[in-house]
């Protein structure tokens, strides 16, 4: 069986959960004998990981002597102007970058190729997000008629364009995986042009993937899929390489207390600060760590500047590889205060670290994950209580450590990707 | 006749380096040692070594007659120490023309005048010993950093021995009232206010190399008729700036040396003219009125008060953070620390987290190592940490620890007390009860009677829990 699969990002070029979930689920079907996957992203660095798979960039990709077969999605693709709010996840730096700049794209749409008659494309999401997904489309269409396969598996709505054009193009079956939806990135108040393509997405679809059940139900009810069509296909995480001592030290002996992520709406950054400042009038002995940027930043650093805690209080920016470990590392409790998280990779690293976790109930992990306290992401002082009662009785986090590492090293891709082969399989048996 | 008085403020910040939050506890060095010495170096060769050679000159060509203040800061000083001792040499030399006065400020540059005065005190104290050690004189003048000033300040000022105080003459605080005249200070009435020009110093310091400025080029003989075209009654022309301003602020390239060389020529052709020190402005002038200023004012932008340092809640909470740790540091002998603590005060490092860009934006940004406010606080925070975890270690007990385990001292011994009287009471209890006894029958009325007592005595006893 030969599989097709668009995704956006590949390792070591990631901006978010999406790559991190693409390069574990492909992994994990490498292990599948007679399987084949062929993997499409925008831009091939050349220094991508490549075990098991082939990996195509679409700029290497000449287009200027194929006939682009795209009657409906061209037209309807045409033109579409993109807000700064749009943009599904951000690489935080250059998402400032784009905002300081604010370059405005031209209202003149046509296909730019450079001398060899390629497409460029920046594998980044940027202003000019939606002319990519166009593009890419475009190409898909052409990589669909150069190669042979069974089967399209598309990655995330910035993906769904391409995996429908290919279908269009070779009219072979189309799963397509949704990692998020524009309904948890937006926290309600959706962008209907991400929706428009959302939805035109699992409508095309022969089998949608959800990573949980939460945004199975979101797709049922906000999007109006069958419910027969939908399956859950949960996430799972890396093993931890062993690694050497991490590069920081705790320079305290005062607890510490993560969130680790993109500081945007959707991750509830401010459930954090406030949870921060009802533990810290109890407690001065314990600090705060917000890791990552976004753009909501600024605001959390004038929030916990007027509740008077930045002392316990401490902003790292964007963190690297590295410094990531190395925080898991000083860690006595991850925090994740999510509004709509469809999975959350991260919580499941913050365990194999050894690290105990704190997550709302609005994330897809929740669902699997025993060794993990659960609040509602609103409910500050649940958060404050769970967060003082970590910190001050050790039992408790022990056990969360001892069993959460468990729990966590039973979550293989291995597993995911079997049930991802399953969907293949009830999917081509229902196309022949 | 009208005095003209110079002053020219002196001052480098010890700018931090990025410090992450991993450094916090690991590493306890702050500075940006190459950002540091290479700003000092070049505005030293920009501005105070050829800016001190002009006055120098000045100075023995007017035989007594030119006269300037300077206000160096302690931190200013020990960059100086550190990367350019030239510097320093050639401050040395005008002090030695004796036509040179310097002021006395905070040592660090501090806004500590507007938190604790005991504080305040040392710090001012702690510049005036440096200006003796290495000027050979003993401020006698004040300036506060930035010019800040209330009626308040002015007062701690008066009970320090000073005679007089430099500061802005903002619109705000002067309404009709000309700042060309000597005022005093509205509740010590023995201290002398000399009040800034802002339109003349500011012609100099800000629009001097403007060329979009219906005045400009300004020149020496034109600044000069200006200042003797001022009202013939008034009395004195302050005119305060940054030091910074001949060849750093305006470049060299303005013209702005040429001003400076022919500017006290200039000023003495006209009889009605001379120049004067601080000092002498003091002392020689009478005071017309008090000037009342209840609310602190400043000399930095538009607004003239303290929103550049205090405006936004970062600021605040950094300066909150900053002094909270004043007790345990009046407790701390570590020279370590006590350095730091100084470089902390800064009032620079809560200037680089001011978010007014819109009016003043260039001058904020004028040597700030922030791309961000916002990078600017967290960095600092980051350092404070630090600071603070440092010095809980170097002072072991806070106050509150202390006066805990005072407490509780009392309070079990209070206990024992409790004990020991209620132990006492049942002895007697148990005692009139057998006495009592064998007395029920022939007299119950008593009995009934030392029986309340007791118990009386047994209640207060409780009480007293």
């Amino acid at each position: 069986m030969r599989v097709l699969m668009f995704g956006w990002e590949f390792p070591p070029h990631i901006s978010g959960g999406l790559g991190t979930a693409c390069f574990g689920l492909t992994r994990g079907l490498s292990y599948i004998s007679d399987l084949q996957v062929l993997f499409v992203v925008p831009k091939a660095f050349g220094d991508e990981e490549q075990q098991g798979i082939s990996l195509i960039g679409a700029n290497q990709v000449p287009v200027r002597h194929r006939k682009l077969n795209l009657k409906h999605f061209s037209r309807k693709l045409d033109y579409i102007e993109v807000g700064s709010r749009m943009m599904p996840y951000t690489d935080p730096d250059e998402y400032f970058r784009i905002q300081k700049s604010k370059k405005e794209k031209g209202a003149f749409e046509f296909v730019q190729t450079d001398d060899a008659g390629q497409i460029p494309f920046t594998g980044t999401y940027g202003a000019n997000l939606l002319q990519e997904i166009h593009d890419y489309a475009l190409v898909a269409n052409v990589i669909a008629q150069d190669y042979s396969f069974d089967l399209i598996h598309a990655h995330d709505w910035l993906t769904y364009p391409a995996g429908i054009a290919a279908k269009e193009a070779t009219g072979k079956p189309l799963v397509i995986h949704v990692h998020a939806t524009d309904f948890d990135r937006s926290g309600g108040s959706v962008n209907p042009v991400v929706f428009d393509i959302e939805k035109r997405g699992m409508e095309a679809a022969d089998k949608i993937i959800a990573v949980s059940n939460l945004t199975r139900r979101t797709i049922i009810e906000k999007y109006g899929i069958d419910a027969e069509k939908v399956v859950t296909v949960y996430n799972a995480v890396e093993p931890l390489e062993k690694k050497d001592k991490p590069a920081f030290q705790k320079g305290t002996n005062e607890k510490v207390v993560t969130f680790l992520g993109r500081i945007t709406m959707q991750k509830g950054p401010e459930y954090f600060v406030e949870a921060a400042h009802r533990v810290l009038q109890k407690n001065r002995n314990v600090r705060f760590v917000m890791a990552g940027s976004g753009d909501m930043m600024h605001n959390m650093v004038r929030r916990a500047a007027q509740l008077k805690i930045m002392d316990k209080f401490h902003f790292t920016g964007f963190l690297r590889g590295e410094e990531v470990f190395s925080m898991l590392a000083m860690s006595d409790l991850y925090v994740m205060p999510s509004v709509s998280e469809p999975f959350g990779i991260s919580p499941l690293e913050a365990m194999q670290s050894n690290v105990p976790v704190l997550i709302s109930h609005q994330s897809g992990v929740a669902e699997i994950l025993t060794y993990a306290i659960k609040t509602n992401f609103w409910d500050v002082d649940a958060m404050a209580d769970a967060i003082y009662g970590v910190l001050h009785y050790p039992a408790l986090s022990e056990m969360f450590v001892k069993y959460g590492k468990k729990e966590v090293d039973s979550l293989k891709w291995e597993k995911s990707a079997l049930d991802v082969k399953v969907v293949y399989d009830t999917v081509l048996k229902g196309f022949h | 006749m009208k005095t003209v008085c110079l002053y020219f403020q002196v001052h480098q910040p010890f700018r931090f380096r990025r410090y992450r939050f991993f450094d916090i506890g690991n590493d306890h060095y702050y500075f940006d040692d190459y950002t540091n010495e290479s700003i000092l170096n070049k505005i030293a060769a920009n501005c105070y070594l050829p800016a001190n050679k002009l006055l120098l000159k000045l100075i023995t060509q007017h035989k007594g007659t030119f006269k300037v203040a300077l206000s160096i800061t302690g931190v200013a000083m020990e960059q100086f120490k550190l990367y350019a001792p030239e510097v320093l040499d050639s401050f040395r030399a005008l002090a030695a023309t004796g036509q040179v006065e310097f002021l006395a400020e905070t040592y660090a540059h501090s806004l500590v005048a507007l938190k604790d005065e005991d504080a305040f005190r040392q710090q001012v104290a702690m510049h005036s010993d440096m200006v003796e050690e290495f000027f050979g004189q003993k401020p006698l003048v004040f300036r506060n950093t930035e010019l800040i000033y209330s009626d308040h300040i002015g007062d701690m000022v008066a009970r320090m021995g000073f005679k007089a105080m430099l500061t802005e003459g903002a619109k705000h605080i002067l309404g009709w009232k000309s700042p060309n005249f000597l005022y005093c200070n509205a509740i010590n009435p023995r201290l002398k206010v000399l009040l800034k020009n802002y339109k003349l110093s500011d012609d100099i310091a800000f629009r001097f190399g403007d060329k979009g400025w219906h005045e400009w080029p300004l020149t020496s003989t034109k600044f000069a008729r200006w200042l003797n075209d001022l009202d013939k009654k008034e009395e004195v022309v302050n005119l305060f700036m940054d030091y910074e301003t001949f060849g750093e602020h305006q470049k060299k390239e303005s013209g702005i040396f040429e001003f400076l060389e022919y500017l006290p020529k200039e000023i003495l052709k006209h009889k009605s003219l001379k120049f004067g020190t601080p000092s002498e402005v003091a002392s020689r002038l009478q005071v017309v009125a008090p000037v009342n200023v209840p609310n602190p004012v400043s000399w930095a932008d538009e607004e003239r008060d303290l929103t550049a340092w205090l405006g936004n809640e970062m600021q605040q909470e950094a300066f909150d953070k900053l002094y909270a740790q004043l007790p345990k540091m009046n407790r701390c002998a570590d020279s370590k620390l006590l350095k730091d603590w100084n470089y902390l005060q800064c009032s620079d490092h809560f200037y680089y987290m001011c978010t007014k860009f819109f009016s003043d934006g260039d001058v904020h940004a004028y040597f700030n190592p922030y791309e961000t406010p916002y990078e600017a606080f967290i960095n600092y925070m980051n350092v404070l940490s630090d600071f603070a975890i440092r010095l809980n270690a170097a002072v072991p007990f806070s106050s509150e620890e202390k006066e805990i385990a005072n407490l509780s001292g009392i309070l079990e011994e209070r206990d024992l007390k409790i004990k020991k009287l209620e132990e006492e009471v049942q002895k007697l209890r148990s005692r009139k009860r057998t006495t009592a006894a064998k007395r029920t029958v022939k007299k119950e009325g008593v009995v009934s009677k030392t029986k309340e007592k007791s118990q009386k005595g047994s209640a207060k006893m409780k009480s007293k829990k």
